[in-house]
């Protein structure tokens, strides 16, 4: 008896969450428009199918998942990079991965405002470093060909540092054996780190892309703070979109039915990562 | 890799360099532009070295922001406040529900634990709006759409799977044994969970505190969707700023330096478990 008694508080905060989102799913089969009430009623599957023959859903799609795949790719061989520069654990090497974690605890929709303020076309302090370089006006997230460059930036940013620190916690639990031996054989670096470091080092590298791609694919703070989704429909990602529907657009059934679909991929990724990650949580309490 | 051959060591000193100028710079630059009046920050090229004002955090602080428009209102203060409210209250509200019950989880295997740990796992994962969206409806019937509460509950979202899932590991590194001999002793269960087990999974409980308010306090959408102008936290606050005012670009500086001077101190006080929760545990080596 005890331990569900412990656990009822836990139990109705799941309820709560699940309510809303059962109401979600319900919504999504309904037509439901905050500002035509009476024409509320159920159409099946009709805003999904609607999505098939809308390019504004594919164009959502399309930003959506080349954001996460950019995001995620730079993020992890940039995180990579400095986990290996920092790997040794010196005092400095220490003091720096520390100071990197500082654009990590930093709200991402701050970090959006701070590299607005340094990407402003008149004073911003990158703006005129470009300029330096031979580029005028340009106008970072405000141009539709710069935009998703821009906000990438950011994104890069503030999360590098979560997949650097998970790497180098890695990189520092690996046993030593391997690499002296090789040392005392002389083995090229190329190949120690492609054959050793790299399959060691395999189950921390997915933990920490499956977090991002997650975290990315359903990355709303940094794009609405910085521009809104656009300029035009530029930045359109799942949730800036499905905000919009809502509450620009009061298109609950739609808005409604395109998070069902955002969740749908979501929850394919997160089973796989949910899988790895009791796999890694078990060989872990096996060794401890 | 090579430590010991210079060309190896000049390239790893200068690939260290830029890392730290790119991830620091925006920080050092945001702040030098906080202490600088708008003619100063306008100036092209931009100087390294000025004449240091406290003027922006002035205007904030008395919440009155003087232009040549005329007097504008800022209650940025008023959201600084909001986001030490909103996120001490979800953190101590999420450690009296999610202690017990990562106790529970950690020393009872039974079916409906794993199925409540697994469904705040996977919400966590979950598209935030999926779950906020129809939520605003259901709070503007229930009267909870402007109250403190209503953004301290959803904030439960963020702040109790971490606490569940980090504090459960820690519970589940201490052996059972020290609490069977004190039971045995003649203790009920209760003296057990608060005497022993809670202090010995201290360090877990306030590193997932921590991490709770840093993040509760670094959310954004929440509060935008739930919030009303006057139940703002710092994140949504700054960018209302920022349409507001458009060009007290000094002020708009000093506003983000307040916001994240909080969380990146308790980042710093807290680093050494940051590795941990962020991963919720994944990596405990």
């Amino acid at each position: 008896m005890l331990p569900y008694l412990l656990s009822l508080p836990a139990l109705l905060v799941c309820i709560a969450i699940l309510v809303p989102f059962v109401t979600a799913a319900v919504y999504s089969l309904q037509r439901y428009r905050l500002n035509l009430p009476y024409l509320r009623g159920f159409i099946g599957v009709d805003n999904y199918i609607d999505f098939l023959s809308d390019p504004a859903f594919w164009n959502t799609l399309r930003i959506s998942l080349v954001y996460t795949a950019l995001t995620v790719v730079l993020e992890l061989l940039l995180g990579l990079g400095i986990a290996l520069l920092l790997r040794r654990p010196t005092r400095f090497h220490n003091a720096v991965s520390i100071v990197l974690l500082l654009p990590l605890m930093t709200a991402p929709a701050i970090a959006a405002l701070m590299w607005k303020l340094m990407t402003n076309p008149s004073f911003g302090i990158l703006s005129y470093l470009v300029s330096l370089l031979g580029v005028h006006d340009f106008k970072w997230a405000s141009d539709p060909s710069s935009a998703l460059f821009t906000v990438v930036l950011v994104d890069v940013w503030v999360y590098t540092p979560f997949i650097m620190i998970l790497l180098l916690a890695g990189l520092r639990s690996l046993p030593r054996q391997p690499f002296e031996a090789a040392a005392l054989d002389g083995v090229p670096a190329s190949f120690v780190f492609f054959r050793i470091t790299l399959p060691m080092l395999a189950p921390y590298i997915i933990t920490a892309s499956l977090f991002r791609l997650l975290d990315s694919i359903q990355q709303f703070d940094i794009i609405y703070a910085m521009t809104q989704g656009g300029p035009g429909d530029r930045l359109m990602v799942f949730q800036v979109q499905a905000y919009l529907e809502f509450f620009q657009y009061t298109n609950v059934g739609r808005s409604a039915a395109l998070l069902m679909i955002l969740w749908l991929i979501t929850n394919i990724l997160s089973n796989i990562f949910i899988k790895n990650w009791l796999r890694l949580r078990a060989r872990a309490h096996g060794h401890g | 890799m090579d430590h010991s051959s210079l060309a190896g060591r000049i390239f790893r000193g200068v690939a260290l360099a830029l890392v730290l100028v790119f991830f620091m710079f925006p920080i050092v630059w945001i702040l030098m532009m906080s202490f600088q009046t708008n003619e100063q920050i306008l100036r092209i090229p931009p100087h390294i070295l000025f004449e240091p004002t406290l003027s922006n955090y002035q205007a904030l602080i008395s919440g009155q922001l003087r232009t040549t428009a005329g007097n504008l209102e800022i209650p940025f203060m008023r959201n600084l406040m909001n986001s030490f409210v909103l996120s001490s209250a979800a953190v101590l509200l999420a450690l009296l529900l999610g202690v017990p019950a990562a106790y529970a989880f950690a020393r009872f295997k039974f079916r409906l634990g794993e199925s409540i740990a697994f469904t705040l796992l996977s919400f966590r994962f979950a598209p935030p709006l999926l779950v906020l969206l129809p939520l605003s409806l259901y709070y503007q019937q229930l009267g909870l759409s402007d109250t403190y509460f209503g953004i301290v509950w959803v904030y439960q979202l963020i702040a109790l799977p971490l606490i569940l899932w980090i504090v459960r590991g820690y519970f589940e590194d201490i052996s059972p044994d020290i609490e069977h001999a004190y039971r045995l002793a003649g203790h009920s269960w209760r003296e057990a969970f608060t005497r022993i087990a809670v202090p010995l999974a201290g360090p877990g409980i306030a590193a997932a505190g921590l991490l709770s308010f840093i993040f509760c306090w670094n959310n954004f959408v929440f509060a935008l969707i739930l919030a009303s102008a006057d139940k703002q936290p710092v994140t949504v606050g700054a960018l209302a700023f920022v349409t507001a005012s458009g060009i007290q670009y000094g002020q708009i500086a000093a506003a983000i330096v307040l916001s994240v001077t909080p969380t990146l101190l308790l980042a710093l006080y807290a680093q050494r478990y940051l590795v941990e929760g962020l991963s919720l545990g994944a990596v405990k080596g």
